[in-house]
Formats: C-alpha cells, sequence, structure tokens
C-alpha cells in the first residue's frame, strides 16, 4: 500500500480533520494550526453512526479510542459534507510499544476499505516516523501550540473546581467561552507570545473564575485518570464529567501537560536505564526544566489571584511514585497512570475512576496492576476501574461509579464525625 | 414502614419492616423484563395488605436503577445495600459473597485494606443467568441440577471466564456422552472459580464468609464448591435472597404514597432515545415478494416408498442439532430429519435409521457417512462407510444449487463457517471464534426468555416497526443491551428484529471481517439453520447490499453434502448397521484412566454391541490409534532443548526463573549468564491448567491473556522452592533482528513482572529481581548488569559478571542459531520426502503445551511436519508492511508470512496462534493474511484461550488440508 502524502500543495486547499478529544485544547489549537496556514476542523459528530463506522471498518478487537477515532473520520467523510477528494486527515501517533501506535496504519486501512484509499491522513507524532512535505512543525508553530495546551489545562482546571460550586447556572461556561475566545482573538492579533502577556492573561483568567459566584458546600471530589482519549472525550467515556457532576462531585482531571511531560521524561528515563545519547539526555532535561518553569508560573499565578488549587508540578507527582511501579515503565500511559493516581489521592482527592478501553494492553499493567498496592499503601483510596467499549452499555458503567460514589459518602461522613 | 425493593438483572425482590424493624412482607419472582408491570401490582398488595401503612421506599437493583430515575424514588446502590443489610442480618462477617442473575460480587468487610467491594467486569458471566443458560444447554429444568451435582462422581475443568467459553466446553462433553451428573458439579466448580478468579484479586478470603443472593440459596451443591475452593464453611443467612431489598428498606428515607407511586410506575414509559435501524420489511406485501424469490432454491424431496435403487444417507452431527438426509440415485431427498441433540446425538440418529428403513423397505442403502462435532462417534456407532469435513460437505451441498458458489456462509446452532471457493477449491476459511458467538443457540436462549419457541421469536421481528440496535459483540455484551433496550421501552418486536441483525454484523464484521458485498463474491449461498429465520436472512442481504441464495434445506445442508460426497467417493455398498441390527443396538459409557503416558487423561469410552467403541477425553491419539513414529515437531523440539540446560553449582544461591512468557526464549540467555555465576537456576515446570489455578487468585486483570495469567502459578511454585531470589526483569525492548521498524515487547510482556510484583502478596518472603534490562544494547547492558545485580547479591566482581553477560550472550546466539539450523533442515527433509509443512506462527511461549493446547501434535497428527516462524524468518530480508512493524516477535510473523508468500511451494503453509485477549494480534492478524494473500496463499488463524475446544481446531486443520488436497489434485489434473 503506498502512503499519501499530504504534499505543499494540498496545505492551501486541503481541509484538515481532527478527530475531537479535548474539547478545551483543541478549540484553541486549531486555532492556532489555522493562523499557520492550515485550514483545520475539529470533528464533532458522535452517536451510534460513528460507533458504527468504526465497528465497520476496523477491526473489532482492536482499542475503543482506534475505533471511535476512525469511525469518527470516516462517518465524517460519507455524510457528504466534505469534498472528500480536498480533505485530509490528521492523527496523533506516540510511537510507543502500544498499539495505539498503530492507528494510523488502521486507518489507512479502513480508509482504503471505504473506497477512500486516496484521503492523505498525516502523523502528528513526536518521533518522526512519518513525514509530509505539506505538514511541518514550524518552531513557531511548536511554541504556539505549546502555549495553547498551557491554556488549555489551566481552563479546564479551573473550570472543574468552579462549576460544582456555581450559584448562578452556566456561569462558569460562560467564563470559560468568553476566554477561549478572547485567547483566539489574541492569536490572531499574534499579540499574546510574550511571557508578560502570557503571565497577564493568567492573572486574568484566575481572577474571572474567582470572581464567579459560588456555595460552600462539601462535595464528593472524584478524580478521573487512565488511558488518555477515554480520560478526556466525552465520546468515549460516555459523557463521564457531566455524569459525575450531576451527582454533585467535583471532577479532577489532571491536565494533558503531564501526558506530554511524560513522554519526554520517558526518553531521558530510557537512556538512564539502557545507555543513550548523552547529548539527546542533556537536551530533554533542557525541555523538562522549561516546561518546569511554566508550571511554576501557572501555579504562582492561580495562587496569588484565586482560591483555586493549582496541579502539582509534574517532578513532584513523579516523585510520589516512590517505587510503586519502575519508571521504565513507558507503554501507553506507562508510569504516569499511577502517579496521577498518587499525586490525586495525595492532594485529597481519595476518590478516583480509572478510565480504559477494554482490553486496553497497558493498563492491564499500569490500571488495573497497582490498585492493590495503592490501597495498602493508602487503605482510604476508593478507585474504581470502568471499561469502555461499543457494547458496555451505561447502565453497567454508572451502576459501578454509583458504588464508588456511595464508598465515598460514607468515607466522607466518617471523616466529617472524627 | 420501610420498602425496600431490589429489582434485579433477572428477578424482583421486595421487603417490608414494621415500625420495630421486623420484616413482615417478602416476594420474590422473575421479571421476564415486565419491570413496570410487576413493580406495580407488586407495590398495590403491599397497600392492599398494609392498608394503614406510613411508607418508606428505596429502590436498589441494576435495573432498579432507571425505574428510580424515572419514578423520583431514592436509589441505593446494590453492593453499597448489601452492605447495610449484612450488618442486620449477619454481623460479624468478614466477607461476603453475592450471586445474582447478570452479576457476581465479593465485600471484604474486616481485615487490611478495609472495608472493599468488586463487581464481575462487564466481560464476566459465570451467575445465575450463566447457570440458567447451561441448564438449557444441558435439556434440564435449571431445579434439577442441585440434585444432579449431588449424584456426581468427578468433575471436568470448564471455562469459567465467560458463559460463552463454558458452552463450547461443555458442548463436546455432552457430544461425547459425559454424564449429566458430573457436568453439573463442574459447572457449579466453574462458577465458583470465576467468582474466585476474577474478584479476590490477590485479597484473602478467610473468616467468617456468607453467601447471598439467588443461586447460592437455591444450590447447596453451588456453596459446596465455593467452600471447597475457599477451604471454608461459609453459611447462608435466613433471607440471602433478599438481602439487597433489606439493606435498601433499612436505608428507605423517602415517605411515600403507595398509590400515587403506582400510579407513576405504571405510567411510565421508556424515554425512546434508543438507537434503532430501519425495518426489516417495510409491509407484508415486501415480505411476501422476498418469500418467493426464496423459494425459488430448493432441491428436489419426494416420498417414493417403491424406490428400490441406491441410497445415499449423510448425518451431520452438529453441536446442538442433528441433520440427516438420505437421497437417491438422482440427488433428489428420500427423507430428512432435523433433530434436536439433547446432549446425545445417538438415539436421534438410530431413530432417524430405522424409521428409514420402515419407509423404504426396498430401497439399498450404497453408503453412509457423517460430519459435524459428532462425526467419528456416530460413525463408529452405525458403522458407517466414511466421514468427511464440514466445510467440504457444505460445499458440495451448496454447488448442487449454484454451481458458481463463491462464498459460503453457514450460521449454524454454535458457529458459524464461512468460506471462499476460488476456482472449485475451498480458499479461505473464516470460522467464529469462542468470544463471537451470535449463533443460532444465541437467539434461542433469548426466546427462551421471552418463554417462545425460537422460530415463532425470529418471526414477531419480520415487521417490527424500530429494531433495536445492539451492536455486534459477545453474548453476554448482548444481555445487558437487552436490558437497556428494554429499560428503554423496546419492544419483543424491535428486539428479536434487532437480534437478528446483531448476528448478521456479527458475522460479517466480526468473524468475515468484510466492509462489503464485493470483497464476498458473485454467487453467495447462505445456509445453516439460522438463516431459515427470514428476519436473518432479510437483515443479511441488507447488509450486504446483495440478493443471496438461501436453499430450502438450508438447515440440512451439512448432511446433504455428506450425502452427495459418499455417492460421488463410495464403493456402492455399504456397512451401515441394517434395520436387524439396530433392533438390538446398545450403548454404554464409562470412564478410566489412560496408562499411554504421564498425562493420564480421564478417557470416556462408549461401548457399543458388537464391540464396537469411541473413546473420548484423550489428548493424543495414542491409545486410539496405536503408537506411531511422531513426525519432526519444531515446537517439542525447542521444549526439549529448554529443559537440557546445563545445572549450576549453586555456591553463590538459587535463583528461581519463572517459565513463561519472553523466558521461554531467553531461558539459555540467564541461564548460562547465572550458571557461570556459581548460581544454581530453579525452573518452574511445564505449564497445566492445576499451576494455574494455584496463582489465579493474584490475577488483577482478568482479560489479560491467558499465557501473562498462567505466571501467577510459576511465581507461587517457584516461591514453594524457598529460591535465595526470583528473576524475571521488565523489558521495553527486544532483541533487534533487523526486521521490523522498532524492536519493542508487546506491553504484557514487557511489563509483566511489574504485576507480579505488585499482586502476589508471597513474593514479599524472598528477592524479586523485576529490574529493568536493556538486552538490545550488549555493550551497555554489560556495565549495568554487574550494579543491578550488586544491589540483590553483593560482592561478586564487576568483572566475573561482565564475563558471564558476554558468555550469556553466545549462549544466546548458539542456541538461536540451533533453532534456526535445525528448523530449516526439518523444513527441506519434509518437502524432500514429500510431506505437507506448516509453520505454526505464535510467540516463543506459545511452544508451551498448556498455551497451545497439544496443537503442534495435532497437525503432526494429520500429517504435517511444525516448524515455528523463527526458523524461517531470518531467511527474509526485511521488507515495507501496511501496519507499523514495531515488535520483535511480530515482525518474525511477517517475515514467516512473506517467506511463505514468497516461496511458490504449496506444501508450505502458515497457521497463526492468536491468543484470546491479545490486542496485538487484532494488528498482525489482518496483516499476515494480506502478506499471505498477496502471493496467493491461504490463511489459517487458530484462536487460543484457557481451555480451547480441540473439535473446532481440528475442523479449521481438516478443512486447510482438505482445500490444500484439492488444490494440489487440481494442479495434478491441469
Amino acid at each position: 500500500m503506498q502512503r499519501v502524502e499530504f504534499t505543499r500543495e494540498m496545505r492551501d486547499t486541503y481541509t484538515v480533520l481532527v478527530p475531537d478529544m479535548l474539547p478545551v485544547h483543541f478549540a484553541l489549537l486549531k486555532n492556532v494550526f489555522q493562523l499557520h496556514g492550515y485550514r483545520m476542523e475539529v470533528l464533532k459528530n458522535e452517536g451510534a453512526d460513528v460507533v458504527n463506522a468504526g465497528l465497520k471498518y476496523v477491526h473489532n478487537d482492536t482499542c475503543y479510542p482506534a475505533l471511535l477515532c476512525i469511525g469518527q473520520f470516516i462517518d465524517a467523510l460519507q455524510s457528504g459534507r466534505y469534498d472528500v477528494h480536498r480533505t485530509a486527515l490528521l492523527l496523533t501517533q506516540t510511537g510507543g510499544g502500544c498499539r495505539a501506535s498503530n492507528y494510523i496504519h488502521l486507518l489507512r486501512k479502513a480508509l482504503e476499505k471505504a473506497d477512500l484509499g486516496f484521503v492523505p491522513v498525516i502523523s502528528l507524532n513526536p518521533s518522526g516516523l512519518e513525514k509530509n512535505s505539506g505538514f511541518r512543525f514550524t518552531p513557531s508553530l511548536l511554541v504556539e501550540a505549546l502555549y495553547s495546551i498551557f491554556y488549555g489545562d489551566v481552563l479546564m482546571l479551573l473550570r472543574n473546581q468552579a462549576e460544582p460550586y456555581e450559584t448562578v447556572r452556566g456561569a462558569t461556561k460562560a467564563v470559560l467561552d468568553r476566554w477561549v475566545e478572547a485567547l483566539t482573538e489574541q492569536f490572531r492579533r499574534r499579540a499574546w507570545l510574550p511571557v508578560v502577556r502570557f503571565k497577564r492573561n493568567l492573572r486574568a483568567i484566575a481572577r474571572d473564575f474567582e470572581a464567579i459566584p459560588r456555595a460552600r458546600a462539601e462535595k464528593i471530589k472524584v478524580g478521573v485518570v487512565g488511558e488518555i482519549y477515554v480520560k478526556y472525550s466525552s465520546m468515549g467515556n460516555n459523557h463521564l464529567e457531566r455524569f459525575l457532576l450531576e451527582q454533585g462531585c467535583e471532577v479532577d482531571v489532571p491536565g494533558l501537560m503531564g501526558f506530554l511531560s511524560y513522554c519526554v521524561e520517558v526518553r531521558i528515563d530510557d537512556i538512564d536505564l539502557y545507555g543513550g545519547s548523552k547529548l539527546a539526555r542533556w537536551a530533554l532535561r533542557r525541555a523538562m526544566d522549561v516546561v518546569t518553569h511554566f508550571e511554576r508560573v501557572i501555579a504562582a499565578a492561580i495562587r496569588r489571584n484565586s482560591g483555586y488549587r493549582p496541579a502539582e508540578p509534574f517532578r513532584v507527582a513523579k516523585s510520589h511514585l516512590n517505587g510503586l511501579i519502575g519508571l521504565g515503565c513507558k507503554m501507553g500511559e506507562g508510569w504516569l497512570l499511577p502517579a496521577e493516581m498518587v499525586e490525586l489521592i495525595e492532594s485529597g482527592v481519595e476518590n478516583i475512576v480509572c478510565v480504559q478501553p477494554f482490553g486496553c494492553l497497558p493498563n492491564h499493567i499500569v490500571g488495573k496492576g497497582p490498585i492493590h498496592a495503592l490501597r495498602e499503601r493508602y487503605p482510604r483510596a476508593n478507585i474504581v476501574p470502568i471499561d469502555y467499549d461499543p457494547s458496555a452499555t451505561r447502565v453497567n458503567q454508572e451502576n459501578r461509579l454509583k458504588l464508588m460514589l456511595a464508598v465515598a459518602r460514607e468515607n466522607a461522613a466518617a471523616g466529617n464525625e472524627a | 414502614m420501610k420498602i425496600g425493593l431490589d429489582i434485579g438483572s433477572t428477578t424482583i425482590k421486595a421487603v417490608v419492616f414494621d415500625g420495630a424493624g421486623q420484616i413482615v412482607f417478602r416476594h420474590y419472582e422473575r421479571h421476564c423484563a415486565r419491570i413496570n408491570e410487576l413493580c406495580a401490582s407488586l407495590l398495590s398488595r403491599i397497600d392492599e395488605q398494609f392498608p394503614d401503612g406510613d411508607f418508606q421506599l428505596a429502590i436498589s437493583g441494576s435495573a432498579g436503577m432507571g425505574l428510580a430515575e424515572d419514578v423520583g424514588a431514592d436509589f441505593l446502590q446494590e453492593v453499597y445495600a448489601t452492605r447495610v443489610a449484612l450488618k442486620k442480618m449477619a454481623p460479624g462477617t468478614d466477607v461476603a459473597i453475592e450471586l445474582g442473575g447478570e452479576d457476581a460480587k465479593i465485600l471484604f468487610l474486616t481485615g487490611a485494606g478495609g472495608l472493599e467491594v468488586r463487581m464481575n467486569g462487564s466481560c464476566a458471566g459465570g451467575t445465575g443467568a450463566f447457570i440458567d443458560q447451561m441448564a438449557t444447554l444441558m435439556d434440564v429444568p435449571v431445579e434439577d441440577l442441585e440434585a444432579l451435582s449431588r449424584a456426581h462422581e468427578r468433575t471436568y475443568a470448564i471455562a469459567s471466564r465467560c458463559g460463552v467459553f463454558a458452552k463450547s466446553d461443555i458442548q463436546p462433553l455432552l457430544n461425547q456422552g459425559a454424564r449429566k451428573e458430573d457436568i453439573a458439579r463442574s459447572i457449579f466448580e466453574a462458577v465458583a472459580n470465576q467468582t474466585i478468579a476474577g474478584l479476590a484479586q490477590g485479597r484473602p478470603i478467610a473468616g467468617n464468609v456468607v453467601y447471598l443472593g439467588g443461586p447460592l440459596t437455591f444450590f447447596s451443591q453451588l456453596r459446596d464448591s465455593f467452600d471447597k475452593a475457599l477451604g471454608v464453611r461459609g453459611v447462608c443467612p435466613d433471607d440471602s435472597l433478599f438481602s439487597v431489598a433489606v439493606g435498601a428498606a433499612e436505608h428507605a428515607r423517602q415517605p411515600v404514597r403507595l398509590p400515587e407511586m403506582i400510579e407513576r410506575v405504571k405510567r411510565r414509559v421508556g424515554r425512546g432515545n434508543r438507537a434503532s435501524c430501519p425495518a426489516l420489511f417495510a409491509s407484508a406485501a415486501e415480505y411476501e415478494a422476498f418469500r418467493a424469490r426464496h423459494d425459488a432454491h430448493s432441491v428436489p424431496t419426494v416420498f417414493d416408498p417403491d424406490y428400490a435403487g441406491n441410497v445415499y444417507i449423510g448425518i451431520d452431527a452438529g453441536s446442538t442439532t442433528i441433520k440427516a438426509v438420505a437421497i437417491d440415485e438422482d440427488r433428489r431427498i428420500l427423507k430428512s430429519a432435523y433433530l434436536a441433540n439433547r446432549g446425545n446425538p445417538i438415539p436421534a440418529v438410530c431413530d432417524f435409521l430405522i424409521s428409514f428403513y420402515r419407509e423404504y423397505p426396498k430401497a439399498k442403502v450404497a453408503g453412509a457417512a457423517s460430519t459435524g462435532y459428532g462425526e467419528a462417534l456416530v460413525r463408529e456407532a452405525f458403522r458407517l462407510d466414511g466421514g468427511v469435513v464440514e466445510t467440504i460437505a457444505h460445499y458440495l451441498a451448496a454447488k448442487q444449487l449454484q454451481p458458481d458458489v463463491d462464498f459460503i456462509i453457514d450460521i449454524g446452532g454454535q458457529d458459524i463457517k464461512c468460506f471462499r471457493i476460488r476456482d472449485g477449491a475451498i480458499d479461505d476459511i473464516f470460522l467464529n471464534e469462542a468470544c463471537s458467538s451470535g449463533c443460532g443457540s444465541f437467539i434461542q436462549t433469548f426466546a427462551s426468555t421471552w418463554g417462545l419457541p425460537v422460530s415463532e421469536f425470529a418471526k414477531k421481528g419480520l415487521l417490527a416497526p424500530n429494531p433495536v440496535e445492539l451492536g455486534s459483540r459477545c453474548t453476554v455484551f448482548m444481555n445487558s443491551s437487552v436490558k437497556q433496550a428494554q429499560k428503554d421501552g423496546a419492544s419483543l418486536e424491535d428486539i428479536s428484529a434487532g437480534l437478528s441483525i446483531s448476528i448478521v454484523k456479527n458475522a460479517l464484521y466480526k468473524v468475515i471481517r468484510t466492509a462489503s458485498a464485493k470483497d464476498l463474491g458473485e454467487h453467495i449461498v447462505v445456509q445453516g439453520g439460522t438463516f431459515l429465520n427470514d428476519a436473518v436472512l432479510r437483515a443479511f442481504e441488507r447488509e450486504i447490499g446483495r440478493d443471496v441464495v438461501r436453499p430450502n434445506i438450508a438447515g440440512l445442508m451439512g448432511a446433504y453434502g455428506v450425502a452427495v460426497w459418499i455417492r460421488e467417493t463410495g464403493f456402492g455398498h455399504s456397512n451401515l448397521l441394517s434395520a436387524e441390527e439396530l433392533m438390538h443396538f446398545t450403548q454404554t459409557s464409562e470412564t478410566a484412566r489412560c496408562k499411554g503416558c504421564e498425562n493420564h487423561c480421564l478417557l470416556n469410552i462408549i461401548r457399543f454391541d458388537g464391540g464396537r467403541r469411541f473413546i473420548s477425553g484423550n489428548r493424543c491419539e495414542r491409545m486410539t490409534r496405536g503408537a506411531r513414529s511422531e513426525l519432526p515437531n519444531l515446537y517439542a523440539e525447542k521444549r526439549r532443548m529448554l529443559r537440557m540446560l546445563p545445572k549450576g553449582s549453586g555456591a553463590r544461591g538459587r535463583i528461581g526463573i519463572p517459565v513463561g512468557l519472553n523466558m521461554y526464549e531467553l531461558l539459555p540467555f540467564w541461564n548460562e549468564l547465572f550458571t557461570r555465576l556459581g548460581f544454581e537456576v530453579v525452573l518452574s515446570p511445564e505449564s497445566s491448567h492445576a499451576l494455574y489455578a494455584r496463582g489465579q487468585a493474584t490475577i488483577p486483570s482478568d482479560t489479560a491473556c491467558y499465557p501473562a495469567k498462567l505466571l501467577h502459578g510459576h511465581i507461587e511454585w517457584l516461591l514453594d522452592q524457598k529460591p535465595d531470589a526470583i528473576f524475571y526483569p521488565c523489558m521495553s525492548y527486544n532483541f533487534d533482528e533487523h526486521l521490523g521498524d522498532n524492536h519493542y515487547n508487546c506491553p504484557v510482556v514487557a511489563y509483566y513482572p511489574e504485576v507480579l510484583r505488585l499482586n502476589v502478596p508471597r513474593l514479599k518472603e524472598t528477592k524479586f529481581i523485576c529490574d529493568y534490562v536493556g538486552l538490545h544494547r550488549p555493550k551497555d547492558f554489560e556495565k549495568r548488569f554487574p550494579k543491578i545485580l550488586d544491589k540483590y547479591f553483593p560482592g561478586i566482581p564487576a568483572r566475573e559478571v561482565r564475563a558471564a553477560v558476554r558468555a550469556a550472550y553466545a549462549a544466546y546466539e548458539k542456541h538461536m542459531a540451533e533453532v534456526r539450523a535445525r528448523g530449516q533442515q526439518m523444513l527441506s527433509q519434509a518437502r524432500a520426502e514429500g510431506r505437507q509443512v506448516i509453520i505454526l506462527c505464535g510467540r516463543p511461549y506459545h511452544v508451551d503445551p498448556e498455551i497451545s493446547h497439544g496443537i503442534d501434535r495435532l497437525i503432526g497428527e494429520l500429517g504435517a511436519v511444525v516448524v515455528t516462524e523463527d526458523a524461517v524468518s531470518p531467511l527474509v530480508e526485511k521488507f515495507p508492511t501496511a501496519v507499523l512493524n514495531q515488535w520483535t516477535y511480530h515482525a518474525r510473523l511477517y517475515a514467516a508470512a512473506k517467506y511463505v508468500a514468497k516461496c511458490g511451494d504449496p506444501g508450505v503453509n502458515l497457521v497463526q496462534l492468536v491468543s484470546f485477549g491479545c490486542g496485538v494480534d487484532a494488528i498482525t492478524t489482518d496483516e499476515t493474511r494480506r502478506i499471505l494473500h498477496e502471493g496467493g496463499r491461504l490463511y489459517t488463524q487458530i484462536k487460543i484461550d484457557e481451555i480451547t475446544n480441540l473439535g473446532t481446531v481440528r475442523i479449521r486443520l481438516r478443512s486447510l488440508f482438505a482445500a490444500l488436497d484439492q488444490e494440489a489434485r487440481r494442479h495434478a489434473k491441469g
């Protein structure tokens, strides 16, 4: 099978479709790419048609995220809304030992089956797995994308902490939407690059969220960790966040920056474990220094301008692991997943939903594997693993979640008595 | 007064407390999905019985969640309710085990780790519904299982992971004539094992154990199985059926006015937001036209008692049904029968033959043959003249109706068989794997839930306006999809149609893995009993967008095909038992231990009159066929090589190594390393199901692959040997053999040591060395390993370790070179002798006999030499693949496929072993198939799991050899 390249010429005339993974982040990222000359669109189609397209064109034993992403693409292409001869698809490819690195190939096979083999597929990967002459990460694009991820994480964090307590329904969402718009406008004017501007924005964002009128209520705090797609995508996790909100919980979803940092860190760890280039290690270290610096800036801005809890710095979260799992464990979410569980528990979020696609290989190891040991270390930890797949029904999932919540409420009541 | 309602997946339970907390009312019944109706009448009864009651209500149970939401009642999660109830019903409980209709739960109430509740995952059957299903399969009322089980003498190992698996274990047992008593007990043991394996996850079940829920209340034999498995004496308290309802009542706070609540329940309708498909038929007229079109395809059937010519009899002894056909010289059907198996095919076949002789006194039987699961049994019992593999039988039958047939799909009671015909030979075979059932018996199970015969149930769906969208997965999932649909108010008609559609989708997308009709062919013949169901047929034509041929004898095609076959290949006379002999026909069965080898298989021997006998339960054919020199088999060779490694002195200590996963290949490396350093290496023994059972309680993720789960048992065994350390390192990377884009291990192979460290409590008894090592960088590894070893065994000079590492690399290279040389020699010798060669592709650990279940030996028995993928992969240069080729083991697989595709030798073929739950294989199977097809070669896949039904494997392999045979003959002719 010959790979269809995304050429320089296509860049100006093709619409690039992106699956919906993180609503806030992708809204911002889309704008950045548009500024750099790509016509990009984040797909919003969901429901039975997407799942069916996935089941039809992808091996049914493949993980659910692949099924949904590919289903979403094919459903969109077959909907008639796009000129299929002027459309390209963009999918992330992590390049690790997990089968997720093969999504892109499964997508191409699926397109072939659907008589859409001519549609170019762009791999978004950090490892240089595939190259396209029409798609390049220029330094400025990279920097700007990074900023949108930082903004996305901050907005998501504050939204999660504000929304359950808002006294006027929809107030939080209004602030969030306003900021997505404002940042987009700033992108357009390209007036937001300097760090100074970033800091000023953060301050304003924190204050705006702080100004949302909120009730002083005691809510059950629930953390969500797991495989990256079902963790963030509401289509993937059957609108888990909304369900938990309706059940009166505060939801804590660790940000995307943690995952990106983890992707860098595992390369450093690889060199430490097995040997490798000292120069590469040095460069990766410096990259992490930059991330650490930004984390500090963000945390300070949130702490100074609001009563919200900023995220733990990545290094601290990693150190919490403390031998729970080896740092060489790097496929899928690897050691990041247990690290996030520990971080949540350490910061007082003892109730955790660990989401995973049914039959996800790395999650046998890093998701279900450490739960037993975690409970020994933290007897109050209340962790429920939930599987997602095309046929897992919501009834079943919600029943399990309700059990976790019943125990959470009891723990909370016992805590209050004590 | 307090009311607790527990609406589970199959039953509805209620209790009422008086003011003093005494139970004054209890009720239990199966709801058959009529939740609203029964709930309303139940509440009315309570209202009548306690007219002056002041009520508080809480609802619990999996089906109660939706109801509670809709009518605005308080809901209490059922596991939580159980815990509340236990405080009242059985204080002092340490662990409670509750089985319900579709759920299994364990509650840990005391001890380290605190309160913890576990529920089965969405893939785990082994519950009340499972027991019901098994009773249906055995054709006994579910209540009788108790009495049957009491009279058991022995038990069989039955896969306990999910109902579908267990079913494929039980069916052959029934067919082979195993005693129902023994099967009944085996089912209970399977449930106990499933619950413990799936839910204990390393936490010990001890102390005061309490049993709750329907199955555990009704079946003392089930409780006994749990007692035995756990080594405790659990109790089943009064009202154990009602624990959830009691918990709900205990927690009821919400005051309700009953008449008002009853009204709300009655008025409740589904929310109507369920997904649906277009109706199968828009009108009755459309349906009539469809019928007329299909009625045209028929095999002539005549009744001619005076017929005095030759007759050929074909018998298809399937898993759930027996099909028998008698044809005349013109291939017209004289007599046919479609009978239920009822666990023993013999009486049904006997009746058929007797009545045939009676109806056709003048006819001369000139040939009789059988096919299907019970082929050998029926052949022996009635002295038939031959047997043929099902696939060939089906093809021959289809060819009678559609000479140009190029694709056949057969959906029977328990299996789906599809095959492509190319140039008059069977080309590609697809069989459903144990996990993708969705066949005839599946729709039957649902039909019986509504108390309808399957034909009537299916008919209801024909004109359903909005068939339910149910997805295309296994039965266990389907149960909850149906439940959800009912909750959303779907009618029986819509569900029936939805099930028919899902069967088709399952066959198309899971088994055949195709997206459109053009992949299938021009002339498609559909058959098997399930296609007699017009709804399924319609859904199929709709889904692929093409008209197909369904013969009027769709359900009899296997039998018809065998009859045609024996007519063409027979000798003109038959040895079939005569009418006279049938009068004296007898059958008795007994069991005995085989003394042929150390396996000591438990044999099931069925004796017939006249000294004929049929033996089953044997893993090899030594006893039944007599000893024969075995053909060369690289699997056996590899096993032998691993057990002949040099032993060290043990001066520096004893190191245990579990023989599993990648250790199967790296053993020569580590053994050399530690032996050189003066350690004694203790290897765990060959895997067995007993070894697996020893470790199953510590498995955290039940859906991981069987090879990985086996390691828990290996570790337990090693711990008993009290070694100074157990060595099992993590390895993200494997050796780079320059065949792929990268050289990873799969996540499970790479990190399973972490799972063991975190979940096997006893590992604290010794040093567990599971550090991350990178053998792919020899220089770096040589430098790093002394430091790793020093953490556990300080004081060994680094220079000595480095020298041992170098020796280990050399030993590994030598071992691999030996394997390759031996394999290539076997291959060329076999071809020189004109024997078939099968490259049995898997991972190194598939040579474990407990993982490959003797499939290597089975291939040998069928006459082919077995070599492994790594013997031929070095003969192939790196080539581009359509997937990311990033795992070392799988790169070998692709290379082996390429080798077969390129070698141009029709006698060398590939069979791929796939472990159930191996996510990586979802990618590799399609790619391997693609590479082989590019070279115009057949692709055969065998899925293996904890327990594999070798019957299916045999069919697949026999079909492969039959297809190769046909191909060879065709070449000889042309």
